[in-house]
């Protein structure tokens, strides 16, 4: 459902959708040429979407802002003034988000004349952090370069002890124009883009970026293809799950049981390329089917299962292991639901968002994986893992039981005319959402991305409040989340 | 001054020095085979400290001669415990420094001096690894002096070659509940100073859970060799004396080559078993919240105090 809008009427109708229990999943800037338009996507349980649309002034583009209606909004409305121009009236954090302080001041890349991007200078100077004063107060930054092999980001943790009073996480040090590079380019093309928005969930946004293609020209995709692509979903889940389950071990320096995960998450990466031919699963999804080489053999996966099941139960009747999740930075259930979290992080602190069950493109139904542990703390976040991968293999199998050797489903491709399509899928990390809007040449004219990262970094320093500095790691490492998804 | 005594001096440190770093080689390996990964090898710390001798000298801007000072001041102490502690013989070279009390206090300076140049970077990783160490050293070093001084108060010496001399004379003193209480007491000691599970992770990338490695952070070249083999010797010093105050057989009481020869074996072997036991251990733990480990550290402090209080009324 489509509703165009004035500016003025947007915060009565935003608000009430709000009421209804839907959530804001999407806020994306659009370059029509005369005008600039502010989409807004709304999605709530049972699959219902409604979007918003704001035709602006391309001269003085203003939308008020949601920020006091939906933390996320809030956001949102800073990343499309930080690429559009938009400005959020009245907004109560109005400073920059996605484009760091050395941008020029008035340039902004998603317009369609921005051209190349200009020299870096020291403009809006310094990161306004905010400082903590008392006594015994003192600042640790890291980052954005880590000892480790993960993506950039700084840390700025305000501490008295060894506790946090503070933690601000500044992120997108890696802006890389990913949804302008979407541009011109026809689906087919966008899914080399797609699966590279980030290299551990190519399934999740590639899935999700051919169902919004698809949506976008009414298409029927065949049940087997959308069979394959769970499969392909729930390898992916599983391969990251068990590596979060063996980086959690690894970091309270439990490194025995981390060795064995690496050993299991590569059987599942070598079971990833007999299946597509790679071991990230890319090349197998594409707008209107799937195809792949091979099913996986169940009898493998319920190996794996058994493995990964006792890797689980050594960790937690290691007494130091269990000493150091339980109650470790704890997220509530309230704090949890006020910023919007999703996926893994949400389910472990008592939520029950998860698309496969909310927005389905499958019309097989499997029931719900049931929590055992909701308190919100780091077990918390280790058993949903742990209790998804059990769920996941029983997902594939009997997907690949219904599927019945078939490896390839394909629907005819129309190339229609100018659409918007919206594709939402339940990664491993949480809820993955893209939006698409076609040209009449079929061609991609706008591709917005939304990674459940960003939704779920405001949650990490609000996690780590009275947490100690030496377990912010393992915290961290219990909500994964993507820096790439993230910075786009 | 013994001929005995010379001996010891010169084998001991030349021993440490060559072995440490086999030792830490070792105690990776074992880990690493225990849980199912080939390990670099034996050889590889000695590699290491290669590579790191070969580089340039580079310093911090900001840091004041004591961050310069440091590896040296770590590495000589530690080499004056080598020379002087009863490792190969039971006389020792310089028989005042081989007391109780100058040895941990060496050793202490050795920790306060690399504490120091954590402060003096001035980065927040390098206080904080102090200020950790700080704690836990403060923890460990009353423990360590109540351990030792359980097992000296029968010898009525704190001189540590009388006191392994007595064990060998009257060997039934090593399965007297002093004995076996300060050991214990010794061991967890041992583990918090020598930075090993379940109190620090030697092997962690992770910047902000370090406590020893926070503070060398800085540290590269030669400088970052120097404090490595250091921490090396550090480990087989710690894990010699307690060898040889509860287990000193072999240990070289005269100077004939063949004493010699089966000191030096048994030093290697005793030290060798103790660092794969420990090694072997490490894969069972996991690492302690880091506000855990004075508990720790409390009830091996006790174990101490009761091993001196024992030694009173259990003679």
């Amino acid at each position: 459902m489509i509703t165009t809008l004035t500016p003025a009427d947007l915060p009565e109708h935003a608000g009430s959708l709000l009421q209804q229990g839907f959530r804001l999943a999407l806020v994306a800037g659009h370059d029509d040429g005369d005008r600039l338009r502010a989409v807004y996507l709304f999605t709530a349980a049972p699959d219902r979407r409604v979007e918003l649309h704001v035709p602006l002034d391309p001269d003085t583009p203003e939308v008020p802002s949601l920020a006091r209606l939906s933390f996320a909004a809030g956001r949102f409305e800073r990343e499309m003034h930080d690429l559009f121009g938009i400005v959020p009236t009245d907004h109560p954090l109005p400073q920059r988000l996605v484009r760091h302080f050395h941008w020029p001041r008035g340039w902004y890349p998603m317009l369609a004349d921005a051209g190349d991007p200009p020299e870096f200078g020291d403009v809006d100077g310094p990161y306004p952090f905010r400082t903590v004063e008392g006594p015994g107060v003192y600042e640790i930054p890291v980052g954005p370069v880590h000892a480790g092999m993960i993506g950039p980001g700084h840390f700025r943790f305000s501490v008295v002890g060894e506790t946090i009073l503070n933690l601000k996480a500044r992120l997108w040090f890696v802006h890389r124009g990913l949804e302008k590079l979407f541009h011109r380019r026809t689906p087919e093309h966008g899914i080399e883009l797609a699966e590279r928005v980030s290299g551990d969930t190519s399934v999740g946004h590639t899935l999700a970026f051919c169902l919004a293609v698809e949506d976008a020209h009414q298409l029927a995709v065949p049940e087997d293809a959308q069979r394959i692509r769970a499969i392909l979903l729930e390898l992916e889940r599983l391969y990251n799950h068990i590596t979060d389950i063996g980086a959690l071990c690894n970091d309270v320096a439990y490194s025995v049981l981390n060795a064995h995960s690496q050993r299991v998450r590569e059987r599942l990466l070598r079971i990833n390329d007999t299946v597509t031919g790679h071991r990230l699963l890319r090349g197998a999804i594409h707008p209107g089917g799937a195809t792949v080489t091979a099913l996986p053999d169940p009898r493998e996966l319920a190996a794996i299962g058994a493995d990964v099941a006792e890797i689980v139960a050594l960790a937690l009747s290691n007494t130091v292991v269990a000493d150091r999740f339980t109650g470790t930075a704890p997220l509530s259930h309230d704090q949890a639901t006020d910023l919007g979290t999703l996926g893994v992080v949400a389910r472990a602190s008592g939520l029950t968002t998860d698309a496969r069950h909310d927005h389905p493109f499958l019309s097989a139904e499997f029931p719900r994986t049931t929590h055992t542990r909701t308190d919100g703390d780091v077990l918390s976040r280790f058993l949903v893992r742990a209790e998804e991968f059990t769920s996941s293999i029983s997902q594939i199998t009997s997907l690949a039981d219904m599927l019945g050797g078939r490896t390839s489903a394909t629907a005819p491709v129309t190339t229609g005319t100018g659409r918007s399509g919206v594709g939402i899928v339940e990664g491993w990390r949480g809820t993955i959402v893209h939006r698409v809007e076609l040209a009449g040449d079929g061609s991609l004219n706008r591709v917005k991305i939304v990674d459940p990262s960003f939704f779920n970094w405001p949650a990490l320093p609000v996690a780590l409040a009275d947490t100690i500095v030496p377990d912010f790691p393992l915290t961290n490492k219990s909500f994964n989340l993507s820096y790439a998804g993230n910075d786009l | 001054m013994s001929a005995l005594g010379v001996v010891g001096g010169v084998v001991q440190p030349v021993l440490i020095v060559a072995g440490s770093p086999l030792l830490v080689g070792l105690m990776r390996q074992v880990r690493a085979r225990l849980e199912g990964r080939a390990g670099a090898g034996v050889a590889q710390p000695w590699r290491d400290l290669r590579k790191l001798m070969r580089k340039e000298q580079i310093t911090p801007r900001g840091t004041s001669e004591v961050f310069r000072l440091a590896p040296l001041v770590l590495v000589a102490t530690t080499l004056v415990v080598a020379v002087v502690a009863p490792f190969v013989t039971t006389d020792s070279a310089l028989d005042p420094a081989a007391d109780l009390f100058a040895v941990v206090a060496l050793l202490a300076l050795g920790a306060v001096a690399l504490a120091l140049a954590g402060l003096d970077t001035g980065t927040a990783f390098g206080g904080m690894g102090a200020s950790r160490e700080m704690t836990i050293l403060a923890l460990v070093e009353p423990t360590l002096l109540v351990a030792i001084f359980a097992l000296s108060v029968r010898v009525g010496s704190t001189n540590l070659g009388a006191i392994v001399s007595s064990t060998l004379d009257d060997p039934a003193r090593v399965i007297s509940p002093v004995s076996l209480l300060a050991a214990v007491a010794l061991i967890l000691v041992i583990i918090a100073e020598t930075g090993r599970l379940p109190v620090d992770n030697p092997s962690t990338h992770l910047e902000l859970t370090m406590v020893h490695e926070a503070m060398v952070l800085e540290y590269a070249g030669p400088d970052l060799a120097l404090v490595e083999l250091a921490s090396a010797m550090r480990l087989s010093v710690f894990l010699g004396l307690l060898a040889n105050l509860f287990l000193p057989w072999g240990i070289a009481a005269t100077a004939t080559p063949v004493a010699l020869l089966v000191g030096i074996l048994a030093l290697v072997v005793k030290v060798g078993v103790l660092g794969v036991l420990l090694a072997a251990g490490e894969v069972f733990v996991a690492k302690l919240r880091l506000f855990r480990v004075p508990e720790l550290l409390a009830g091996s402090f006790l174990l101490a105090l009761l091993a001196v209080a024992a030694s009173f009324f259990l003679v």
